[in-house]
């Protein structure tokens, strides 16, 4: 390597989703230099695609009034069954209303409260206050006791990206995009910043820091059916496993989202059944009030899957040439009101489905959404075992969501976490000069140029990187996904780890030369394997059910052995993950009832 | 329709091998029901040339990474179906935009650039205030805000541009279409008279010829002929009376 393509700046974020922004312009507002890398521009990320909405307590419309922190509270420590860090989920719902605030201030156009009376679809009629009118706006989310999820119409994600952007843009703050992290520079003790390969030319080059931010969101496209995408392969996470330092957060803990389309798995937000949209099954039948009386389509994100799943299992699928599937039906919401709030979903409908929403039904099945694992952190964002090393949004674990996340607390916590670790980090770029060893640096992008040299000279190995893939996406889908059982994880284990091991003998079909497609698949497989098998293996050893994992072979929660989180930590040359646990910090509601996702469900 | 025999033909080029000419290459695929350029692409990739340079992020047609000309319009591939494309489709990178390689075009340091010389941030001299309340708007100003901030920034209209395609630095309807979502936007503390200073010019709303290609081929359904005359009204009253 050459010295001078060596880039220094004091703070180096990986990913430039609404996580990775939010951080870097709390320190460039402070003054430091900050460089953001991205796989893609940051207007791209896959923040953007979040749809609904963003919860804060703000207690707006009239569904919502008496709302308050608190109540956000409980709802988010029961949407994750009591696996959530109550510290981290206290200090969330506090901030989370100054966040929505701040970014109406930075240029979102919420969606704003319109006074007067109006129906809502159920029959119940509501009137929203004019001391009201103007405020934001807020409509209803799964699992919530009020409605507090803020939008703008149904493009909530990509107003706020914007907004946020425009602010990176303003500060001035450096964007590499077409860049991805390979490695963390690190000593075991210190991270001071990662080695990057362009995605542009394929020549890689360190980044060194005095604070590094892992801000990738998640492994998604891990899964052979996920909503997320092409782009979410869980490289940040990846990289940081790969330290041998820094362990991964409660990885088995897999949310599926009720509502993905078939065949094409694009998300329709939760916003349908929110704004009052019904599951039926294939006999027309809205049977969510038969499980769930109460929360009916609302209840939290892993029980409604669970019983769609087991009302496909038990024959009431409707069927497919892409195997069974059920309807959401919102057309009694109206044109109108589709054609505004629920305007992404229109077009998403009339483009992947040929169907126009207000007249027909969207077949839809629970599909791969979100990752509530990640890097483990404290409640301040710093990695475990690692000084210099933060991790924030849906990449970290500084367990906001437990085994569960309620919908809308995504959106609320990548722009949370911003400020909260930002200031940590910013206060860590303050006190702690930048300080590498030459020789570290100079042997961590050795080790990297060897993999790529050795890729791109195909002088040994036989595996095609796609095949691979492929076969790991399958076995995942397959074999660990809502319904799980020890005999499929075990079946899933073998076969993941024999493609672990096959995938240390790639050999590349073309020349792996500039910016190359498969070279940088052949790249990142490896790590994905590994976080798959910290899925599996995480899955294996939880003999319990709680939040989005489901054991059919220990059907209950159990809180006398697993009020716990799983650590994976992977040591050099292993090929398997060694699981530690940590006990799950409860301050102030203690284990009790969900009110919803009554256990168990008999499997049949 | 379905079960025919597609011929892709494809732009190809590596910047990192000049020695080899820019070339269309052509490649067959079996079509498939409900077929997507994202799926034909992706297949093409994972089963026959491992090389192929293309971008896709969202492929819900949200992300506006994956704009190419299909058989000659700018489009998002992710959403074009095979089943409304002959049984030949030739598909090129956008025109104006830097290339990457292959399909695949450097959009994201355009629009950055056009962010920084259009300012598209809000301006104002407020501070925020933690502890308060948001500043009220009325529901129809936020829906028009929303209606021009649905841009993703895709590319289309700036490849399908005249005007773009003849001078590299005219903003494109993009770009206008951002003006207008500030000028319509309360918060937005910039006077006319100021936005005239970067927008009144032939790079800006008077460069454009009105051939209206933009509003034509918005992925998004954007009304960008609409947004054009907005902005083109407040600048020739800003240059007339100053304001």
């Amino acid at each position: 390597m050459k010295w001078s393509d060596a880039h220094i700046t004091d703070v180096l974020v990986i990913g430039a989703g609404l996580a990775g922004e939010r951080v870097a312009i709390e320190a460039a507002q402070e003054g430091h230099q900050v460089t953001i890398l991205s796989l893609v521009p940051p207007r791209r990320s896959h923040s953007t695609a979040a749809q609904g909405g963003m919860q804060a307590s703000l207690g707006n419309v009239a569904m919502g009034y008496g709302d308050n922190p608190d109540i956000h509270f409980e709802d988010t420590v029961k949407g994750s069954d009591w696996g959530c860090d109550q510290e981290v989920a206290r200090m969330f719902v506090e901030l989370a209303p100054v966040a929505v605030r701040q970014m109406s201030y930075w240029g979102v156009p919420w969606s704003r409260v319109a006074p007067g009376k109006r129906t809502l679809p159920d029959g119940v009629e509501v009137e929203e206050l004019q001391e009201k009118a103007g405020l934001i706006a807020q409509r209803q989310f799964g699992g919530t006791a009020k409605w507090r999820t803020c939008f703008a119409a149904d493009g909530t994600g990509h107003v706020l990206q914007y907004a946020m952007d425009s602010v990176v843009v303003k500060l001035g703050v450096a964007v590499h995009d077409r860049t991805e992290a390979i490695s963390l520079i690190h000593d075991g003790e210190r991270c001071c910043g990662a080695v990057a390969v362009s995605l542009r030319d394929g020549t890689l080059r360190p980044y060194l820091a005095k604070a590094t931010v892992i801000a990738t969101g998640g492994y998604g496209r891990i899964y052979g059916a996920s909503t997320n995408a092409v782009i979410n392969e869980g490289t940040g996470m990846a990289i940081a496993l790969d330290t041998g330092a820094v362990p991964l957060g409660n990885m088995e803990a897999v949310q599926f989202h009720p509502t993905g389309i078939v065949p094409a798995n694009i998300l329709v937000t939760e916003g349908c059944r929110g704004d009052g949209g019904y599951l039926l099954d294939k006999n027309l039948h809205r049977f969510m009030p038969d499980y769930e009386p109460v929360k009916k389509e609302v209840a939290s994100r892993d029980v409604v899957s669970r019983w769609m799943v087991h009302h496909m299992r038990r024959g009431f699928g409707v069927d497919s040439p892409y195997g069974p599937h059920l309807w959401l039906d919102i057309r009694h919401l109206g044109e109108e009101h589709i054609c505004t709030n629920l305007r992404e979903v229109h077009t998403i409908c009339e483009n992947f489905l040929g169907i126009d929403c207000v007249s027909a039904l969207i077949p839809v099945r629970p599909t791969q959404h979100y990752s509530m694992g990640g890097v483990r952190t404290n409640k301040h964002g710093h990695a475990y075992h690692l000084a210099g090393l933060f991790a924030a949004g849906e990449a970290a674990c500084w367990d906001l969501h437990g085994l569960n996340r309620l919908g809308g607390n995504s959106l609320a916590e990548t722009i949370v976490a911003g400020m909260v670790v930002g200031e940590r980090v910013t206060a860590f770029v303050r006190e702690h000069p930048l300080h590498f060893s030459f020789s570290l640096v100079a042997e961590a992008v050795r080790v990297q140029q060897a993999r790529l040299d050795d890729l791109r000279s195909r002088s040994r190995g036989s595996e095609d990187v796609y095949q691979l893939r492929k076969a790991m996406e399958e076995t995942l889908l397959e074999k660990v996904g809502i319904f799980r059982t020890g005999e499929a994880l075990g079946e899933a284990l073998l076969t993941l780890t024999e493609l672990y091991r096959r995938s240390q003998n790639l050999r590349l079909r073309s020349s792996g030369l500039g910016p190359n497609p498969e070279l940088f698949a052949a790249l990142r497989l490896p790590g994905m394997l590994r976080l798959a098998l910290c899925i599996v293996h995480g899955a294996l050893a939880r003999t319990e059910s709680r939040g989005s994992h489901y054991r059919e072979d220990f059907p209950h929660r159990d809180d006398e052995n697993w009020l716990k989180r799983t650590l994976a930590y992977w040591p050099e040359g292993a090929e398997a993950p060694r699981l530690e646990y940590e006990d799950v910090k409860i301050t102030e509601l203690p284990p009790g009832d969900r009110g919803y996702g009554g256990m168990p469900i008999s499997g049949d | 329709m379905a079960d025919r025999l597609l011929t892709l033909e494809i732009f190809r080029y590596n910047p990192l091998t000049p020695n080899i000419p820019p070339r269309m290459q052509a490649y067959q695929l079996r079509e498939t029901p409900g077929m997507s350029l994202f799926i034909a692409l992706n297949q093409l990739r994972e089963e026959q040339d491992p090389s192929l340079m293309f971008d896709f992020v969202c492929r819900a047609a949200v992300c506006g990474s994956c704009a190419m000309l299909i058989n000659g319009r700018p489009n998002l591939a992710c959403k074009t179906l095979t089943q409304d494309l002959p049984d030949k489709i030739t598909l090129m990178p956008l025109p104006v935009f830097r290339l990457v390689g292959d399909l695949s075009v450097d959009t994201g340091v355009w629009f950055r650039d056009l962010s920084l010389r259009t300012e598209s941030w809000i301006h104002t001299d407020k501070t925020f205030e933690a502890q308060g309340l948001e500043e009220r708007m009325d529901n129809p100003t936020a829906l028009s805000i929303y209606e021009a901030e649905r841009c993703i920034e895709c590319g289309c209209c700036i490849a399908a541009c005249a005007t773009a395609n003849m001078r590299a630095d005219f903003m494109g309807a993009a770009f206008l279409n951002r003006i207008a979502r500030f000028l319509i936007d309360p918060r937005d503390e910039r006077p006319a008279a100021q936005v005239f200073e970067v927008v009144g010019t032939d790079e800006g709303v008077f460069g454009c010829i009105g051939l209206m290609a933009c509003d034509d081929l918005c992925p998004m359904e954007i009304p960008l002929q609409g947004q054009l005359a907005f902005v083109r009204r407040k600048m020739a009253l800003a240059g007339l009376w100053g304001k």
